[in-house]
């Protein structure tokens, strides 16, 4: 009924072009950012965001990354944890060890090191297929982990092993806050999706589509395998890298190598593959379950054993929480094995013929 | 010389342990081009079982002192419950699965690995068990006359390594000698000619998941006697990793050889380039060495040519 394109004629090809053609895709987009800028902040207790949204904006980023390699290279990859932690770790020393660099560029900077490092451990990819190649990339998990920890340099010789930041200051415009922090990450998160959206109905995202689908078509009709698989690592590696900096930096404050373990690689894979591969959106679906559902299950676990009047331990909440983690995974998959941005599509399908099916 | 040696021989060793695990991987990929994460936490989730039913039962059954036979009865249950799961695998998940992409099997896996992860803990506990099946623990010395001090071999590590073999060993026989295994086999080179001429999938699956179920509880046996049956033996799943690509995923042999290479790699590069770079190197170096064979022959040593088709 008010999802109708009848009528909405196209005259240039600009408008043919733009991002969300129809103007009620627009306008909901813009209206869900306006809120996300301004109604969140006034309306949600800190807890909140600090506990689940700055979380799941960060994550959305990192997930958009993989998703970019997974979902529109069609390269499995194991290793964005370690991405996340090169990121994290580059710009740490970018901002101890320059003086005078703004946080904000040593972020990207960290970015940009990971890309680096995405493409020195994406050379495999030339060579070595599907799951060999999943397999190999877990060698940059396992390598970074290692090097984190042993290698003194890396956290400027900290006996503890954990490395620390001060609050960021962006052009006097100090991020202390849980509101702060969430505006922040909100306006990096906004910038690159953007950017991501663009990038994969560019040329280049067009060539990684054609890679992901047929490789050997791919290089037939003339696109250069080498390039193609190597840009998507470096793009994937470099938002996964600004996303690491931003977890350490902005939600962290001070950690260690172990936040950016062997799991979040997998939970960042859950995200893509849960949320909707080869879709921008999917991403944040995908975010937004795998950060929600664990805080979720805890809630529910405690509420059921008091409702019960057991004495539930720690231990055993954490347990059940993994079980029924895992199952509502499996089930998500048999449900939906393309995603919740393809559930998404489907509703929107059957909204714009809502209230007369025919 | 003797200290390389005896090196050299505990890589073997433990590449044989490594072996038992990726034999888990190697079966079910072989026979339904699953790549099954949930490899680790079946091997933990059996020797949960099997630490836990070998200390019920003797309580159960009111009989403390007969160790032998406390330890076959729970072997016996142990095996019963991974076939169970192995068929409420297939049933409740991989039906459902067919057809669909490598990435989405890939992480439905991962998703029934958290699942036995967190259900064998509630159920068995999550503390240290430990497995007693008198597994000989003291270290012998042998070929004292050859070398002065001899080499010291850990007697566990070798009945650990026999017992591999023969799995091994039984599992090619099996494979090759029976009309399961050859069923098996047809199903693995291709699905729909085997279902044509009237091989059920459904009951190859489950059969195929009883076996790597069965050699989980063989990896867990032995690994959970010698670390004790905890969280971590979940994690010697990505130890074995490397072990498999490096074999290629569809070969029995290769799982074998992969992982005494994989053994060597990691104790040598440990022993004697660790110390130059800061130690606890070993995990990530036999994923290098994985991925240096792999740049030379990208479906691993054993493994079938991939052909490519436009």
């Amino acid at each position: 009924m008010f999802y109708r394109e009848n009528g909405q004629f196209k005259t240039t090809y600009q408008s043919d072009q733009q991002i969300f053609a129809i103007p009620q895709d627009r306008w909901a987009i813009l209206a869900i950012v306006a809120v996300a800028f301004i109604g969140v902040p006034l309306l949600v207790d800190e807890y909140l965001l600090r506990a689940i949204l700055i979380p799941f904006l960060i994550l959305s980023l990192a997930a958009l990354g993989v998703n970019i390699l997974v979902g529109y290279c069609g390269q499995i990859t194991l290793g964005a944890g370690a991405s996340m932690a090169v990121g994290a770790y580059a710009a740490y020393n970018f901002l101890i060890r320059v003086d005078g660099m703004p946080a904000l560029a040593a972020i990207l900077l960290g970015g940009l090191a990971a890309a680096l490092a995405g493409i020195v451990f994406g050379a495999p990819s030339l060579r070595v297929r599907g799951l060999y190649l999943a397999v190999a990339t877990l060698a940059a998990q396992f390598f970074w982990d290692w090097a984190f920890l042993r290698i003194k340099w890396f956290t400027n010789n900290a006996s503890s092993g954990s490395v620390s930041v001060a609050d960021i200051n962006l052009l006097g415009w100090t991020i202390s806050t849980p509101t702060d922090k969430y505006l922040f990450c909100l306006g990096i998160l906004v910038v690159f999706s953007l950017m991501a959206k663009n990038l994969v109905r560019g040329s280049i995202g067009r060539q990684w589509m054609a890679i992901r689908d047929m490789d050997v078509a791919a290089t037939v009709i003339g696109i250069r395998p080498m390039y193609a698989k190597l840009s998507a690592f470096a793009v994937s590696s470099f938002y996964v890298g600004v996303a690491g900096a931003l977890w350490g930096f902005v939600h962290l404050g001070s950690w260690e190598p172990a936040a950016f373990s062997i799991d979040r690689s997998f939970q960042l894979l859950f995200m893509v593959i849960i949320g909707g591969m080869g879709a921008i959106s999917g991403s944040f679906f995908g975010a937004a379950f795998i950060v929600v559902l664990p805080t979720f299950l805890n809630q529910v676990l405690g509420l059921l054993g008091g409702l019960f009047g057991l004495e539930v331990s720690v231990a055993l909440v954490s347990h059940i929480e993994v079980t029924v983690f895992g199952a509502l995974i499996v089930f998500f998959l048999i449900v939906e094995p393309h995603g919740i941005a393809r559930l998404w599509s489907t509703g929107r399908e059957k909204l714009r013929l809502w209230p007369f099916p025919h | 010389m003797s200290f390389f040696l005896e090196t050299l021989l505990g890589g073997l060793m433990s590449g044989m342990l490594y072996s038992l695990v990726a034999l888990g991987f190697v079966l079910i990929y072989k026979a339904s081009g699953v790549f099954n994460f949930a490899q680790g936490a079946m091997v933990l989730f059996a020797a949960l079982s099997m630490a836990r039913f070998s200390e019920w039962i003797p309580l159960w059954l009111g009989m403390e002192d007969n160790l032998f036979l406390a330890n076959l009865l729970a072997i016996a249950v142990s095996v019963v419950v991974m076939f169970a799961v192995a068929w409420l695998i297939e049933r409740l998940v991989l039906r459902h699965l067919v057809n669909q992409e490598g990435a989405t099997l890939l992480m439905a896996t991962l998703g029934i690995g958290y699942f036995l992860d967190g259900i064998g803990q509630t159920v068995f506990g999550s503390d240290i068990y430990k497995i007693d099946v008198g597994m000989p623990k003291e270290p012998v010395t042998v070929l004292e006359s050859v070398f002065e001090g001899g080499i010291l071999i850990n007697k566990e590590d070798f009945v650990a390594a026999f017992i591999a073999a023969m799995l091994v060993l039984a599992l090619t026989i099996f494979f090759q000698k029976t009309a399961t295994g050859r069923a098996l086999r047809a199903v693995a080179d291709d699905h729909q000619a085997a279902q044509s001429i009237g091989i059920p999938l459904g009951r190859i699956w489950v059969i195929v998941w009883c076996v790597a179920g069965i050699t989980a509880l063989v990896a867990g046996i032995i690994w959970g006697s010698k670390l004790g049956a905890q969280f971590s033996l979940s994690t010697v799943a990505l130890r074995a990793l490397p072990v498999v690509i490096l074999g290629g995923l569809t070969s029995v042999p290769g799982a074998i050889i992969g992982g005494l290479i994989i053994g060597v790699g990691e104790k040598l590069s440990e022993v004697f380039l660790g110390p130059y770079v800061g130690g606890g190197i070993e995990i990530w170096f036999a994923y290098m060495l994985a991925l240096v064979f792999l740049l030379f022959r990208p479906q691993g040593l054993f493994g079938e040519k991939i052909i490519d088709r436009v």
